[in-house]
């Protein structure tokens, strides 16, 4: 068995990787995607571009602009002087704010009454537009209260306002930066992508052009072919995977800091699940276009609803109950506790149970039915 | 060029789309279940989020405090625990995203007025959702202490102490930030770079990798007028695609168009054409549909999700990046699609990004003929 199967895979690992441009296809290109994505998926919103229209035009005006150009999150690009200026500059997403402050904004500080001003935002980027809104709520909060010291002051009245001041911390990315929390996911998302697509697609291939035919008219069993079949694909993965946590030290800084050999383990079986769930999209599909949309079908779903770029916890009911069988949804879990949070089996024991429950229920259903495909 | 020679491909393999349901079964249910997933389930507004508190105060000033939290829409309180232990393992298993440590001296500085600090623990390791909770919970804060501030104010005689300034925040054009807004018209461009570019890469390198594309070479027929044959099914596909997209957007999930139904259905139209030849040249010129298909995924389908200001806005990017963006077409198609959608602007101000559109559909036209002999090698 041993043998038959040693040969299976010479034979599986020649035509893989026969061809120079499918080594690229295997090597390179997820490690490269993962590079380039790992960048682009950045929600630090910095250098907002802000339009002013001061209508007002005194010292106190010119102190609330100032406080809102004193961070790095908001530059002023456009001074305006008319009302009309406004809407041109958003239809044409010149600017992605507009801070408007009316006139006698100076008197009505003067005399304590509660000036009004208002922010304009762009809301067809509703994600940015949320931050936008948040920091710009943070920097009047800031304003109000030196502004309320100074007023008490001047009263003679010592006593401070009052200021609950948050001590923000992030646990495990102290930076709150994008690229340490997106690397780990595109690992899983390119692992995924790649696992399932190519395993398929190779397997319906044969199929298609009919050498399955040849194969089994040897002496090699069911298993046997399986395991010839889905063990290549196993190791490029955990090749690739090498390559891309590579990147992620060198380029992103980001390393493993959890234990290296349970992540490799815990890969394996979402590796192996992957395979599971190849098999039994090829086993139901006859040509290459029918396997590709069938693993899209799988693909969109999981990635989208694993808590890659939409938290889980935004979910509604129903849906965050259906992620239970989602095997990325537990993946991603796992590495990014291990990679990020140093956990080790104690913290993850529910995601690696419904990994492992996956896993073992993919390749059962798989072998059963690819057994039935080739007899 | 014969249009009769055309048209015969074009039967040719509609039938063989016909024949294969399953096929065209899938290429109009991956864009119903897109547009249901993103419709439904995804969404990056802030709600509910999973929170863990350590009172260590314990008196009726904290309690308001937290009130607050818990009638927030934004926090759901999980639990309490007593040390940071207890928080550091909500944490770890993901069981909440934020924790809050209220000090023991909360009530005492409160009423001495002194600053007191709450500390806010939050999961970095999903950096955009815990950046937003620690804005929203720090708002929380500034609003206690105005609240207690003026009280006290009010006690020793000096009358309402007033808020400075108001800000009155208002986003044009989504008023209610929904996200759904946003996404619909976005996945209008990934519905159709995945019916496109995915289904085109497998077609003539089929012909190919099954011999039958010999048989195709033996008839009377052009280059062109198979490569233009081909394509008009798939055209088809996709234009059915995008008016499910704008159907279920409109009735669904209450996503009005303010501008131009027609102009939309053009842009798209040009975006598709786009694609539809992007997937055919890769399928021409690898003559693989493995690799035409991973190709179609890594140049075609990941573009599009991630480097078009779908979800990620590309102001945001790192420069180099942002420089990439200009060639990848969902760019401007999605500017495109928002700005008819939201904006309800017209080609007035989007006909740079039209114009975009067209040079590369037509690019992509001349380099698939060009690439393509019809020819035994």
């Amino acid at each position: 068995m041993l043998q038959r199967l040693y040969h299976m895979l010479i034979k599986e690992f020649l035509q893989m990787l026969r061809d120079p441009r499918m080594r690229v296809v295997i090597f390179g290109i997820p490690v490269i995607q993962m590079t380039i994505m790992a960048f682009a998926l950045t929600t630090d919103v910095t250098n907002i571009r802000l339009a002013v229209l001061d209508m007002d035009r005194t010292p106190a005006s010119r102190e609330l602009i100032s406080a809102f150009t004193a961070g790095r999150y908001f530059r002023v690009t456009h001074s305006l002087f008319s009302q009309n200026e406004i809407t041109p500059l958003l239809d044409r997403s010149e600017v992605q704010a507009v801070l408007q402050i009316p006139s006698g904004f100076a008197k009505d500080i003067l005399t304590e009454e509660t000036a009004g001003v208002q922010l304009l935002t762009d809301g067809t980027d509703s994600n940015s537009t949320a931050i936008v809104q948040g920091y710009a709520g943070y920097i009047i909060n800031d304003f109000n209260d030196t502004m309320l010291t100074k007023r008490l002051a001047r009263k003679g009245i010592t006593l401070s306002p009052l200021q609950i001041t948050t001590k923000s911390r992030a646990w495990y990315n102290s930076n709150q930066e994008s690229h340490f929390y997106y690397v780990p996911s595109l690992i899983a998302t390119m692992l995924f992508i790649f696992s399932l697509l190519l395993t398929s697609i190779g397997i319906v291939r044969e199929k298609e052009i009919g050498t399955i035919e040849q194969v089994m008219v040897t002496p090699i069993r069911g298993i046997e072919f399986i395991l010839g079949k889905t063990i290549p694909y196993m190791i490029t993965g955990y090749i690739s995977m090498s390559f891309m946590l590579c990147i992620a030290f060198f380029v992103f800084d980001v390393y493993v800091r959890g234990s290296l050999l349970l992540l490799y383990g815990l890969t394996g079986i979402y590796l192996a699940g992957n395979m599971g769930i190849a098999l039994i999209i090829s086993g139901s599909a006859s040509t290459q276009q029918q396997a590709l949309l069938t693993s899209f079908l799988v693909l969109m779903p999981s990635v989208m609803l694993s808590g890659f770029m939409f938290p889980v916890s935004n979910m509604p009911d129903p849906v965050r109950f259906a992620t239970i069988c989602n095997p990325m949804r537990w993946y991603l879990d796992i590495l990014r506790g291990i990679v990020m949070k140093d956990v080790g089996v104690t913290a993850l024991w529910p995601a690696i149970a419904a990994q492992t429950a996956l896993t073992v229920t993919f390749l059962t259903i798989a072998i059963g039915r690819f057994k039935k495909t080739l007899s | 060029m014969n249009l009769q020679r055309l048209t015969a491909v074009a039967r040719k393999e509609s039938l063989h789309l016909l024949r294969d349901w399953r096929s065209l079964t899938l290429a109009l249910a991956i864009p119903l279940l897109l547009i249901l997933l993103y419709g439904y389930a995804l969404t990056l507004d802030l709600r509910n989020v999973p929170t863990v508190v350590w009172d260590q105060s314990r008196t009726p000033e904290s309690r308001e405090l937290l009130s607050l939290f818990h009638s927030s829409p934004y926090f759901t309180v999980q639990g309490y625990h007593e040390n940071y232990a207890g928080l550091q393992q909500a944490l770890d298993q993901g069981e909440a995203m934020i924790a809050l440590v209220v000090p023991g001296d909360f009530s005492a500085k409160v009423h001495a007025n002194k600053p007191v600090h709450i500390q806010i623990l939050g999961d970095g390791s999903d950096a955009n959702t815990s950046r937003l909770a620690m804005n929203y919970a720090a708002n929380i804060g500034a609003i206690y202490s105005l609240a207690v501030t003026s009280e006290q104010m009010q006690q020793k005689g000096q009358g309402k102490l007033k808020q400075p300034i108001e800000l009155i925040q208002r986003s044009w054009y989504n008023p209610g930030l929904r996200s759904q807004n946003v996404l619909i018209p976005g996945i209008i461009a990934l519905v159709m770079i995945v019916v496109a570019a995915l289904l085109t890469s497998t077609t003539i390198a089929k012909e190919w990798e099954t011999g039958t594309m010999e048989q195709l070479i033996s008839t009377p027929l052009r280059g062109p007028e198979l490569i233009f044959g081909k394509v008009v099914p798939y055209f088809c596909i996709g234009m059915i695609d995008v008016a499910f997209a704008v159907i279920m957007g409109k009735w669904i999930f209450d996503v009005p168009i303010v501008g131009n139904t027609a102009l939309l259905f053009g842009m798209s139209s040009l975006f598709l054409a786009g694609a539809l030849f992007f997937g055919l040249t890769l399928s021409i010129k690898l003559k693989s549909q493995v690799l035409a298909n991973q190709l179609a995924i890594i140049a075609g389908f990941l573009p599009t999700l991630l480097l078009s200001g779908f979800v990620f806005a590309i102001e945001n990017m790192p420069m180099p990046l942002q420089f990439l963006t200009y060639i990848v077409p969902a760019r401007y198609f999605i500017a495109i699609l928002r700005g008819i959608y939201l904006k309800g602007i017209g080609l007035e101000i989007l006909w740079l990004n039209a114009l975009f559109l067209a040079i590369y559909a037509m690019i992509m036209i001349m380099v698939a003929n060009r690439k393509f002999s019809f020819k035994l090698e």
